[in-house]
């Protein structure tokens, strides 16, 4: 696979003077399921800002080999505007673009219909729950065809159930769009079972000390966890994810 | 919530008889109008001189709604500005503070030496509204969702559709807020500027009524007029609080019925 984007030495220090990123190499490989996986506060998060272009690094290149690519993203809330019903949530994106609610109609409801919220258009994201907020929220990021999708820890506020459901639909839908995912998560488990690829990350300063290939076709399903190979790459993500944090 | 009969009953009967004990106290002592009216000389009043007391009515909720309006254009404009440059909000923001600080009531002498009475009292009920609804817009355009103020630059919208699309319909609980507080004191802001007014022998609002029938030790029709201001502050407040529910109620807990 080829890379996509690569970062090399890439430092970022806020005006705080706090350091979140120091010396990160990364690259991501066009069509993989990327997780960066770290313990909190490792920069896993600013990283994954700085590719979505919302911060710049301080110091070291970030290279687009094909140029930026169409970006979608979703944060660990699903962050809706709460006066807008689910439809105008998800035309958001289009309509940033200068697209009309008629023109974007059949993309609406087909990005709906991906995530399985069709029918709820005309809801009020108050109304809906956690996992279903989450699922507008992922609607809205794909409904411009990303061929990238960022995701930063978007399951974490949710329940074992609704997010076991939703890790099994987002490998569906990132086969059916095609997209190159990059995963943020502080969950061994949850990177190992959408992954082709998880990148460790150690704190202070943040960095990537490990990258571990799952070696299994995508999508999976839940007879995937019963594998020795998933056992095998748990532990392996587990150790160096301990070893990051200097507990080995 | 479901409100029952007696949420509405009780307080009803309460101030009733509150009225009633009013009405009785001053029957039983034999106390003259010219010291305390009773509750129905007051009504009385109200109906023999509704041909005066309309007429000042209507001069005072003419000039708190143009002063409101004009607080709300200018907050609102103003608001924006300062969500624009925080160079301009630092610049400026101390003179809305000084104005607000600063007792209408000192500065309305001022103002009716600089200006005719009429345009003196506008701008006293003006500047005392002003304020709330320059303060809470610049709250509620400062406290849209970051990660949505994030989603809009990953998008590349533009500041405008932000203003538009994100930052307006983030203020506009904080907006209503500071309309609900707004609206009162640009009553009472035309109130105490006519009171300044008219006892320099100008003006025809409310507060005018009150001084004139104070002169004459009319002391019902200075009752009358009062009751009038409280109506007119309460209406204003109920017309608010319907149209905060009207917009908010789809979406704002401010506006939600808490289910028990």
């Amino acid at each position: 696979m080829a890379d996509m984007l690569s970062l090399r030495g890439v430092d970022k220090v806020f005006a705080t003077g706090a350091q979140a990123l120091g010396g990160l190499d990364l690259d991501v490989r066009e069509g993989e399921f990327l997780s960066l996986l770290g313990p909190s506060g490792c920069g896993k998060s600013t990283a994954l800002r700085m590719i979505a272009g919302l911060s710049q690094p301080t110091r070291g290149s970030m290279e687009w080999r094909a140029g930026r690519p169409e970006i979608g993203f979703v944060f660990q809330d699903a962050v809706l505007m709460p006066w807008a019903n689910v439809f105008d949530n998800v035309w958001l994106p289009l309509r940033l673009t200068g697209q009309s609610r008629a023109q974007s109609a059949v993309r609406i409801e087909a990005a709906l219909e991906l995530v399985g919220l069709d029918g709820f258009a005309k809801a009020y994201p108050r109304e809906l729950s956690g996992g279903m907020k989450m699922r507008v929220s992922i609607a809205r990021a794909m409904v411009l065809r990303p061929a990238l999708l960022l995701m930063d820890e978007p399951f974490a506020a949710l329940d074992e159930i609704t997010r076991l459901k939703l890790n099994n639909d987002l490998l569906r839908l990132k086969q059916e769009l095609g997209a190159t995912v990059v995963f943020v998560t502080h969950s061994v488990f949850e990177s190992v079972y959408l992954s082709s690829r998880i990148a460790v990350f150690s704190a202070r300063p943040g960095r990537v000390v490990a990258e571990i290939e799952v070696d299994a076709p995508l999508p999976r399903d839940d007879d995937f966890r019963l594998t020795p190979l998933y056992g095998h790459a748990c532990k392996e993500a587990s150790d160096a994810l301990h070893k990051a944090m200097g507990e080995a | 919530m479901r409100r029952s009969f007696a949420d509405y009953a009780l307080p009803l009967l309460v101030f009733l008889a509150m009225i009633g004990l009013w009405e009785a106290l001053v029957r039983i002592n034999d106390i003259p109008p010219y010291v305390l009216p009773s509750p129905s000389l007051i009504g009385v009043t109200l109906v023999k001189d509704w041909g005066t007391l309309s007429g000042s009515l209507l001069v005072t909720l003419q000039i708190t709604f143009q002063a409101l309006l004009a607080a709300t254009v200018g907050g609102v404009a103003l608001a924006i500005l300062f969500a624009r440059s925080r160079w301009i909000e630092r610049s400026f923001f101390p003179f809305a503070v000084v104005l607000q600080v600063t007792p209408i009531v000192a500065i309305a002498p001022l103002l009716l030496v600089y200006l005719d009475a009429n345009t003196a009292v506008l701008v006293c009920a003006f500047l005392v509204a002003f304020f709330p609804i320059l303060s809470n817009m610049a709250l509620g355009l400062a406290s849209a969702d970051h990660n949505l103020i994030d989603l809009f630059e990953l998008y590349k919208a533009s500041r405008w559709k932000q203003l538009i699309l994100l930052r307006l319909p983030a203020a506009l609980p904080y907006f209503l807020g500071g309309l609900r507080i707004a609206g009162g004191l640009a009553l009472i802001g035309a109130i105490v500027a006519e009171i300044a007014a008219g006892s320099a022998g100008q003006g025809a609002g409310l507060a005018y009524r009150i001084v004139e029938a104070g002169y004459r030790l009319n002391i019902p029709r200075m009752f009358a007029a009062l009751v009038l201001i409280s109506a007119s502050g309460i209406l204003i407040y109920l017309v608010f609080t319907l149209l905060s529910y009207v917009l908010l109620s789809r979406w704002h807990d401010s506006a939600r019925e808490r289910g028990l």
